[in-house]
């Protein structure tokens, strides 16, 4: 079975200069994967580069098993969902519209919604947690209510891949935990691939069981938790004591070790 | 009509959503009829509704009503207010169709072709064809169609790449790139009258606007460009919708941005083209037909494009029938009274919610 997303030698590079280089990653089927690092590391292009939004100065990405320069934007959407960053909406726009915007590379061109596509919005805004803000303009929500409908919105594209660029950075304590179930939901019960990236490696140590940690543009550790978030590979990458990182009790042994 | 009623109620029974535009397309299309009827009937001249509705029955549909009429009343419906209205409704249909578009591209509320310099581009273009000195016309279409359309596409490239630049206050970008283009494009129409000789009279219809030249040959010459310019933007709705996350968004969901992004913008130019080339600049159409339907209906360009398109022939219409019974001032007058005042207000309004 080919990989849900592979990357070969995998460089990209802004103006000659490299944001990452020489990344080879192997992301199989159905793994839950975390890409965690300090800022800069390069995870968000990284991102961009597996979702074909920027462009590879060398190397291959592959979506499940195809090369991205032979799919077209509507073939990467119906393989991948990204979970935007917060858009700004130039007119009012209900929170079930935007949901049903991830519909789009599934709709009929020229019937628009058919109702298999108006049971996947209905789903999604289900299990997201949404529906009790359906008819509201989404302008007028909080940046953790949009955050929350961006996330429906990528669940309604139904994608076998879903990509996350920090999920839960508006987020409160108890609406971070949720949307962390909601991804462990989605790979167990749908069998979805999910790569996200996250700021609070804590977070990415309690929910995702492989940690891929991205420094100055490489891979400098991936494995389990217990393995790529050593306390020695915190204090390198991040320049902090580990001991200020909330690893789960399992894990904790080994990090302050 | 009866058609149209039918599928709503089908519909209607299902979903509730789906009752609410399709009663507004059906209402809309009664309105555009009587929008026909009485812009036919009313004017200098007033020709009571049921000659008109008898003539037009007799001549489109080869029906008759058992009405009599006058040679008279039969000459001023069907050669003069008829080709007129029916002018009027395409121009109308154009510009809102291509306000629909350029805002939702652009991604900015305020854009209709008035306002970005498109249409004042088109005009310059359809200006410096009058002064040319040649006449290339295959079926009426010609140097002045061309040129009117390379000038509303060169400023909408150049709103469009300045308005970028700016980054954040995108939209105060937009609005002052537009402005100074209009400005510039005004000097420009100045320079074509100082030069114009024997056009100036031509152009100075462009700088007004209206619909008192309308013929049945230059509503033929309209007609095609703007249709076939819209329903080709309609059958785009999708990537049209995809445009309202913003550009990183669209492409998450499938649109080839660069791609749809100039093929729209060149379509909503063509359509502005076409309008300005028979009608000359009236503004507020593009601005106000949109604005109320996504009121009405929410954003949806599936939805928002045809009603948008009814809407903006009624208004228009309307437009110029109270141009006319004003003792025909230019129906741009009309527009800019109803739209000017619109226009503010939503500027208002987009301050408070719009998020640049």
């Amino acid at each position: 079975m080919s990989a849900a997303v592979r990357t070969e030698r995998l460089t990209v590079a802004y103006r000659g200069r490299p944001a990452i280089s020489d990344v080879d990653l192997r992301i199989e089927p159905a793994e839950r994967v975390a890409l965690v690092g300090p800022n800069g590391a390069g995870k968000s292009t990284l991102l961009r580069a597996i979702a074909g939004l920027v462009d590879a100065t060398a190397g291959t990405v592959e979506i499940g098993g195809v090369p991205l320069s032979r799919l077209d934007r509507l073939g990467v959407a119906r393989r991948l969902a990204v979970v935007p960053q917060l858009p700004s909406l130039p007119f009012a726009t209900t929170v079930e519209e935007v949901v049903a915007l991830g519909r789009l590379p599934h709709e009929h061109p020229i019937r628009g919604l058919r109702p298999a596509d108006r049971s996947a919005i209905a789903g999604a805004i289900d299990r997201v947690g949404v529906g009790h803000l359906l008819g509201r303009d989404a302008r007028e929500l909080s940046l953790g209510e949009r955050q929350l409908v961006l996330l429906a919105m990528a669940v309604a594209q139904a994608a076998p891949i879903l990509v996350l660029d920090e999920p839960t950075v508006h987020l409160d304590l108890r609406h971070q935990v949720e949307v962390m179930d909601l991804l462990a939901d989605l790979n167990a019960r749908d069998g979805t691939t999910i790569i996200s990236v996250l700021h609070d490696v804590g977070l990415a140590a309690h929910f995702f069981p492989r940690i891929v940690v991205l420094d100055q543009g490489r891979i400098v550790a991936d494995g389990p938790p217990a393995e790529s978030l050593s306390g020695d590979r915190i204090r390198d990458v991040f320049g902090v004591d580990p001991g200020l990182v909330r690893l789960p009790a399992s894990l904790r042994g080994s990090a302050i070790a | 009509m009866s058609a149209a009623t039918a599928v709503a109620h089908r519909r209607g029974g299902t979903r509730s959503i789906a009752r609410r535009p399709l009663f507004l397309a059906a209402a809309g299309v009664v309105g555009l009829l009587v929008a026909l009827v009485v812009g036919v009937a009313a004017g200098s001249v007033f020709v009571p509704p049921g000659d008109t509705i008898a003539i037009l029955a007799h001549r489109l549909l080869g029906l008759d009503l058992g009405i009599h009429w006058t040679a008279a009343e039969e000459t001023i419906v069907f050669e003069l207010r008829l080709p007129r209205v029916l002018m009027a409704m395409t121009v109308g249909v154009g510009l809102a169709v291509a306000g629909a578009t350029f805002q939702g591209v652009l991604r900015n509320p305020l854009a209709d072709p008035y306002v970005l310099g498109t249409a004042s581009g088109a005009a310059l273009g359809a200006a410096i064809a009058v002064i040319l000195p040649v006449r290339a016309v295959f079926l009426e279409f010609g140097l002045l169609h061309g040129l009117a359309f390379l000038g509303a596409l060169g400023a909408v490239f150049v709103v469009y790449r300045f308005s970028r630049t700016g980054g954040h206050g995108q939209m105060t970008s937009l609005l002052l790139t537009g402005y100074a283009i209009a400005s510039l494009l005004a000097a420009g129409l100045s320079m074509a009258m100082f030069l114009s000789g024997a056009g100036l009279r031509q152009i100075f219809s462009f700088l007004l606007g209206g619909f008192e030249s309308a013929t049945w040959v230059r509503f033929a010459t309209a007609l095609p460009l703007i249709i076939g310019a819209s329903i080709l933007i309609a059958m785009r709705a999708r990537a049209l919708n995809g445009f309202l996350l913003g550009e990183e968004a669209a492409a998450h969901l499938g649109v080839d941005v660069p791609r749809e992004r100039a093929i729209l913008l060149g379509l909503a130019s063509l359509a502005t083209a076409a309008a300005v080339a028979v009608s000359g600049l009236i503004g507020f159409v593009g601005l106000v037909a949109p604005h109320v339907v996504r009121l009405a209906v929410g954003p949806n360009a599936r939805v928002v494009l045809p009603l948008a398109a009814i809407f903006g022939a009624i208004l228009m219409v309307g437009a110029d029938l109270a141009a006319r019974l004003l003792g025909d001032v230019p129906v741009g007058v009309v527009t800019a009274v109803i739209g000017a005042p619109f226009f503010l207000f939503l500027l208002r309004r987009t301050r408070a919610g719009y998020d640049l």
